[in-house]
């Protein structure tokens, strides 16, 4: 797998654990079914816990187990599955935080889909990078660098950008309305 | 109408650019045909029968003259000079070439168009009134709100791989010309019984397809302000909750089916309570900037009544029966909208060519203010016409060919393309709808019926709307062989009824002979003044069934 | 992308080519536009082979969604047996002056199935 963000490739710091794995040193995520067995130890050594959750994971169930995440890893099954689109920002929206990543057969178009609803990072196979080289990944970010929707993405919405120039020419006209 | 201002048009541009990147890309093999499936879907590019298709997007069905006559330059530069328009307000192109793809979005991209989420999984071309802002029964035009679902709607990341494709429709009327009862969210505007404050009405779950069903209200009254929170909120809960491990089963319907009305609206009121409602919905003055482009075109005063126009009817009896069909009402005295009937008798329904386009382009600007409407019932409107001038008018499209006086009328038509273009046709549509309108030609004859609806699909996904045509047909195969199934008494309209099957399936030749059928039970039985739908509604449809017996 | 089950013999590979769009069909020594040219498959094996082809031509990313179709063999080359093939090597039938029978030489003597 590799990981992406909208900076390029990075390093991954966490180990995946997988469901019947010992637990390895270091910073680690852990599937959702061990989390609440494992995830005191992890922090108790002092190393920082992921979870992964499934794209099926009801916000107000998994909310509690939650609180001392550093990372959480949403699996995308194909890349057409959009569900985990909405995951996190349902968890954003709750106030999470922490780092959020994307875990699946993401494509390179849809690393501003992943940004834009609070993701940090994608995580995807090495097939797709060996057809979709981390350059196309960073020109296909720079290509759509506007969004309407307000609340996503990365920078203001053309609503907010509107807004902002209505105030800037409210404001001029103030200014030029005031004696000197 | 609506213009773009620099963020607009850059996104479009932005649009444009990516999308001929991802040509490239599929080219060299970077993308998968897989993967490149859903991308050029979502903007509108299909792979047919015999060639690519390009659907492009005339967000809810305003057209200026101007983007007329570039449709009609790029049928001739890159098509075979002529376009298909659509039951949900878009323009068809058979013929493109995927290299050329790019430089046509940077053509409709000149003209402030393009063909975002025309297709594929996600929220898809919003649909409204075609008599919007001229309708004298409308609460408010609902273009405004169309528009600001459109931006709103442009490439969101949360709702762009959805379970299934996701249609909404807005009308602002009494009366539904937008049939939003058959859409995955209809919006109604309306004002609150209580205090008189604009809202809409908010319904889910609507669609035809294999499984067709009538819209359930999940919401009678929403404050204005609060409209797109509350379209995330449904999109949220849908995205989340509809199915993924069955197609015919991923329609947001199904979902509202399955949970129930109650169910779902206690789901999509608990997200919506959850969402920081002011950091998502567009403030008033947004709100305001899009409604001041939909300000009504600078109309004369006019006495209502036009002498001119009298004399003319008296003087021509086929200008007189146009008027008749095809002439609607206005809201501002001494003005009319005009129907022109992409229907003409044996012809493809929704077709124009480039020639046509131009023509029309023309008469727009002469006669409306040079804008345009692009209808569900595949023709186009004038919507801004001068009673004085409406036998000019009424001359020149007779001349061009383009004066059919059919509408509403048997012979106009729906039909999707069918098994001659489509790709997931089961059947040809288009050769149905001919021989129809071949039969019922006679122009006294098809005023002698009155209204009445046929609408064709050449499949179950229901292009053609059969499920809502007050005679529908489904073209089918059966055994290596066309057939096509029958239903009576649907009805598209604010009393929107599914129709329901005949008899069994019929061949392509015995289909013209059982319409005829049909219509001869309704003629004998009407009562004086009685459409076919609502001699269908008191009768039932065992005098229909007998005649098959 | 999966085939769908074999039709019945003879057969020939039908797909569009990606660039363009056209109904291409495949050859001796690679596509063409014209049905006549088409390889056709009489057994097994040969129709295995043609399957093959079309996978990986579709692999080096030439042409999008080739299948086998089942055609009767006449004076004017193969034809499909199903209406719904007819159509994709003539073009729509209401046009008949578009697609390939629109262009002179390619489809002589082949009909449409009536509707």
């Amino acid at each position: 797998m590799a990981l992406i963000d909208a900076s390029g490739l990075k390093e991954d710091g966490f180990t995946r654990v997988a469901e019947s794995a010992a637990l390895p040193a270091g910073d680690m995520i852990l599937p959702l079914g061990k989390i609440s067995a494992d995830g005191p130890e992890v922090l108790a050594r002092g190393d920082r816990l992921g979870v992964h959750l499934p794209n099926t994971a009801k916000l107000d169930e998994v909310w509690p187990l939650l609180d001392d995440v550093a990372l959480i890893s949403i699996e995308f099954p194909s890349f057409a599955d959009g569900r985990g689109f909405s995951l996190a920002r349902q968890l954003r929206q709750r106030g999470y935080r922490g780092q959020l990543r994307a875990f699946g057969p993401l494509i390179a178009d849809q690393l501003r889909h992943a940004l834009g609803c609070g993701f940090d990072e994608v995580e995807t196979p090495e097939a797709v990078i060996a057809r979709q080289p981390i350059s196309q990944w960073g020109a296909a970010l720079r290509t759509i660098t506007l969004h309407y929707q307000r609340g996503t993405g990365r920078g203001l919405s053309i609503l907010d950008r509107r807004r902002a120039a209505r105030e800037a020419s409210h404001e001029q006209r103030l200014a030029h309305a005031l004696p000197a | 109408m609506y213009r773009y201002d620099e963020f607009d048009a850059r996104f479009v541009r932005e649009r444009v650019r990516e999308f001929r990147t991802q040509v490239e890309r599929r080219l060299d093999g970077s993308l998968t045909e897989d993967e490149f499936k859903p991308l050029r879907l979502q903007n509108g590019l299909y792979l047919q029968l015999h060639a690519y298709m390009l659907r492009i997007a005339i967000p809810y069905g305003t057209l200026s003259s101007r983007q007329l006559r570039q449709l009609a330059l790029i049928a001739d530069r890159y098509d075979r000079g002529y376009g298909h328009f659509t039951t949900r307000q878009n323009l068809q192109f058979n013929w493109p070439k995927l290299k050329d793809v790019p430089d046509i979005l940077d053509l409709l991209a000149d003209v402030e168009m393009h063909a975002i989420q025309t297709s594929g999984n996600c929220i898809r071309n919003v649909t409204a009134d075609h008599f919007a802002g001229v309708a004298a029964d409308e609460v408010e035009d609902p273009r405004p709100t169309a528009e600001l679902i459109r931006q709103w709607s442009s490439l969101h990341p949360e709702f762009s791989f959805l379970p299934r494709k996701f249609k909404i429709a807005v009308t602002g009327a009494e009366h539904d010309r937008a049939a939003i009862k058959a859409h995955d969210i209809g919006l109604r505007i309306l004002r609150h019984p209580g205090t008189g404050e604009i809202g809409y009405e908010v319904i889910v779950g609507g669609g035809l397809g294999r499984t067709p069903m009538i819209g359930k209200v999940v919401r009678e009254f929403l404050p204005k302000p609060d409209l797109l929170s509350f379209l995330e909120a449904i999109m949220r809960v849908y995205n989340l909750e509809g199915r993924r491990d069955n197609k015919f089963k991923a329609r947001v319907k199904i979902l509202v089916h399955e949970i129930g009305a109650e169910e779902f609206r206690r789901r999509v009121e608990e997200e919506f309570a959850a969402l920081d409602g002011p950091s998502v919905n567009a403030d008033p003055e947004e709100v305001r900037r899009i409604a001041a482009y939909f300000a009504p075109p600078p109309y004369e005063e006019l006495p209502e009544r036009s002498v001119k126009l009298s004399i003319a009817q008296a003087a021509h009896r086929d200008f007189a029966r146009f008027v008749e069909t095809n002439v609607s009402a206005h809201r501002v005295p001494g003005y009319a909208a005009v129907t022109i009937s992409l229907k003409p008798i044996g012809g493809v329904p929704g077709d124009a060519t480039s020639e046509q386009m131009r023509i029309i382009a023309e008469l727009a600007d002469r006669h409306s203010f040079g804008e345009l409407r692009v209808t569900h019932m595949q023709n186009l409107v004038l919507a801004h016409v001068r009673k004085d001038e409406l036998f000019a008018l009424w001359e020149a499209l007779d001349a061009a060919e383009l004066a059919t006086a059919n509408a509403s009328l048997v012979t106009d038509i729906i039909s999707c393309p069918g098994l001659d273009y489509c790709s997931l046709a089961t059947a040809r549509s288009i050769p149905i709808a001919q021989s129809l309108s071949r039969r019922f030609a006679d122009g006294a004859r098809q005023r002698e019926i009155g209204p009445l609806g046929i609408k064709i699909s050449g499949c179950i996904n229901a292009c053609g709307h059969h499920h809502i045509g007050n005679i529908g047909i489904l073209g089918l195969e059966k055994n290596g062989a066309e057939y096509y199934q029958l239903t009576l008494g649907g009805d598209a309209t604010e009393k929107a009824a599914l129709g329901e099957r005949l008899g069994p399936g019929l061949a392509a030749e015995e289909v013209p002979d059982a319409v005829e059928k049909i219509v001869n039970v309704y003629l004998e039985k009407r009562a004086a003044g009685e459409e076919f739908i609502a001699t269908y509604r008191r009768i039932g449809i065992a005098p229909f069934r007998q005649m098959f017996e | 992308m999966a085939l769908p089950k074999r039709p019945p013999l003879p057969v020939i590979l039908i797909a569009n080519d990606l660039v363009d769009g056209e109904v291409v069909f495949r050859t001796a020594s690679g596509w063409s536009a014209d049905a006549r040219e088409a390889l056709i498959a009489g057994n097994a094996e040969a129709a295995d082979a043609l399957e093959a082809e079309g996978l990986a031509e579709m692999n080096r990313n030439k042409v999008v969604d080739a299948y086998l179709v089942d055609v009767v063999l006449g004076d004017d080359g193969p034809q499909p047996r199903h209406f719904r093939e007819r159509l994709r090597t003539l073009g729509p039938s209401i046009r008949t002056d578009l697609g390939k029978q629109g262009r002179s030489g390619e489809t002589q003597g082949a009909q449409h199935v009536p509707v």
